[in-house]
């Protein structure tokens, strides 16, 4: 009876035929999904201090997200391709060094921006999707065509697999690379490994909120939770909490939108970035008065 | 090729390039590519914010870069500055795509903000352009020694008196100056190529800041004047010429270390110390 009532006096939050709208169920789906993924994947790009890397990857993946446009491929090829041999490219010009590694991902990332200016600019001239520029790099979580969805669960169980199976190692490599390399664990190797878990996971939040929009799932909720807790698992399992409570909302209120401004609705990107940024934004504040200051260079065990 | 309105383009060109040879040698230098990076690409938000509601792009960009600025020197003091930046750079760049959904703009506008529209300058945005570009230039030189010292060595600088925290503040608003200038003639996501390009390509080069900084601005004029020629001559998007030359320079520098280092060279001057080689 209690529920009953709980759920009418839901009704007006839920717009009339939220639940059963087909785009609205596959945006649900796969925005949980890869909410998911960024905060598992995320948690140790944050403690990794790659935030940068796994923001350029984002970028880079414009790139391959116009090519595929061009050749008429589902943009999501694209992005994983480009970002495979971006993180290839990272890793050879050297982000395992602190210092390098600005200069290796922001030398990279000029380079694919250059492509990517290239590409979008074919897109809009030689071929008639106008939408290519705005589709590509703010996503179209409500335009997803259902068919991709079990190419999106693969590689979501790829990449969370991938950081899930080399844990231990990962998370010493991660904390004290030389306590790691005495203990026998391959750094390079593990790193490597990393940055395509990264690559994918990447990919995957492009195609749903966008290029240019996905460091939030990534790195804002895995923030958030490591200033909560210091226990990786437990940052993990937060992370991808808050990332799935920003993302639904964000859905929501989306579909909400389109009563506000009669015609037209407000990009769900917008909402979900927002619900990430004051959810960090309060949790930095609550918590940042009873933590010690740090220095940000001894933070780096974070 | 040097005709009417192409004359314009020449001239912003040459001043932003020689504004990012000389704010691009401290980015490098300070490890703020991530900065450079997000500052240009969020105060493409407040262009878009600013055709929404009638202003001046400029105004725009500069509103939104300097709150970037301080967002990012504000977090960034009690979080990890990389954190910090991507937390600043998705919250700009969400505005910009609710302004974007409300505004009416056609999507080669919004691609020309993004990607630089360097034919389209006109004669009355060069003065603001050579302005602010003429104070980014003068903060870098009258901060330089503060800055040189706190970028190379911290805790030096520190001892000395030197704040570094209010040094990376500074500098943030440096490159969002450098930003609002940019933006409009060679687009948010290029300049950053230019910021980082060209002064990593000179730092392999000499190891002397005054020289490398001077190299950088060389490299960086090199990059937009072939980048303008070749854009015209094919009509491709210069922001794919920058981006390409920009990162073909770097390699060169790379493959003149590489060659250099098979030499040996004795008691090589290393002003700049082994810690922040490239």
């Amino acid at each position: 009876m209690l529920s009953v009532r709980f759920i009418g006096s839901l009704a007006p939050v839920f717009e009339p035929g939220f639940f059963s709208s087909s785009p609205v169920r596959v945006a649900l789906i796969v925005g949980g999904v890869v909410a998911i993924v960024s905060g598992v994947v995320g948690t140790f790009t944050v403690i990794r201090g790659q935030a940068f890397a796994g923001h350029s990857l984002a970028d880079i993946g414009t790139a391959g997200g116009s090519a595929a446009f061009l050749i008429g491929v589902s943009p999501f090829y694209g992005f994983v391709a480009m970002n495979l041999i971006a993180a290839g490219a990272m890793e050879m010009i050297g982000i395992r060094r602190p210092r390098g590694r600005d200069l290796a991902t922001g030398i990279v990332l000029g380079a694919a921006l250059g492509l990517a200016a290239l590409f979008l600019y074919l897109d809009t001239t030689h071929s008639s999707t106008t939408g290519a520029t705005i589709n590509v790099l703010f996503g179209s979580i409500f335009e997803l065509p259902s068919s991709l969805v079990p190419v999106i669960a693969v590689f979501s169980v790829v990449a969370t697999g991938m950081v899930l199976v080399s844990y231990r190692p990962l998370l010493l490599s991660s904390l004290s690379p030389d306590l790691a390399t005495t203990r026998g664990v391959p750094v390079r190797l593990v790193g490597i490994g990393y940055l395509i878990a990264l690559a994918v996971a990447v990919s995957l939040s492009a195609v749903t909120i966008g290029a240019i929009l996905s460091t939030a799932l990534l790195i804002g909720p895995a923030a958030a939770a490591l200033r909560l807790t210091k226990r990786a698992p437990f940052a993990m399992a937060i992370a991808a909490g808050i990332g799935v409570a920003a993302t639904w909302l964000g859905i929501l209120l989306a579909y909400d939108s389109y009563d506000w401004t009669p015609g037209h609705g407000w990009p769900v990107s917008f909402f979900v970035v927002s619900l990430v940024f004051v959810f960090y934004l309060v949790i930095h504040s609550s918590v940042g008065r009873t933590s010690a200051r740090r220095h940000p260079a001894s933070a780096e065990a974070a | 090729m040097f005709s009417g309105f192409m004359i314009n383009a020449w001239e912003a060109a040459t001043i932003v390039a020689i504004v990012a040879g000389v704010v691009g040698f401290f980015t490098v230098l300070r490890g703020s590519a991530f900065a450079a990076h997000a500052l240009p690409n969020g105060a493409f938000a407040g262009a878009a914010g600013a055709s929404l509601i009638g202003v001046n792009v400029i105004v725009g960009l500069g509103v939104f870069a300097l709150l970037g600025a301080l967002t990012i020197g504000g977090l960034g003091r009690r979080a990890r500055q990389d954190v910090a930046t991507a937390l600043a750079i998705v919250m700009m760049l969400g505005l910009g795509a609710l302004f974007l959904s409300m505004t009416t703009e056609y999507a080669p506008e919004i691609y020309s903000l993004l990607f630089g529209e360097v034919l389209g300058v006109s004669s009355n945005e060069l003065l603001p352009t050579a302005g602010i570009g003429l104070v980014c230039v003068a903060t870098v030189f009258i901060l330089y020694r503060p800055l040189l010292l706190s970028s190379v060595l911290p805790d030096a600088a520190e001892a000395r008196g030197v704040r570094g925290q209010q040094m990376d503040l500074a500098f943030l608003v440096v490159i969002a100056l450098a930003t609002t200038m940019a933006v409009p003639v060679v687009g948010s996501l290029l300049i950053f190529s230019l910021l980082i390009g060209p002064p990593a390509a000179a730092r392999s080069f000499t190891n002397n800041p005054i020289k490398a900084m001077g190299l950088s601005v060389g490299f960086a004029l090199g990059t937009v004047w072939a980048a303008i020629a070749l854009s015209f001559a094919s009509n491709l998007p210069i922001g794919f010429f920058v981006g390409a030359i920009s990162a073909c320079s770097y390699g060169v520098g790379r493959a003149w270390t590489g060659w250099r280092r098979t030499k040996p060279v004795p008691n090589a001057p290393r002003v700049l110390g082994s810690g922040v080689g490239v």
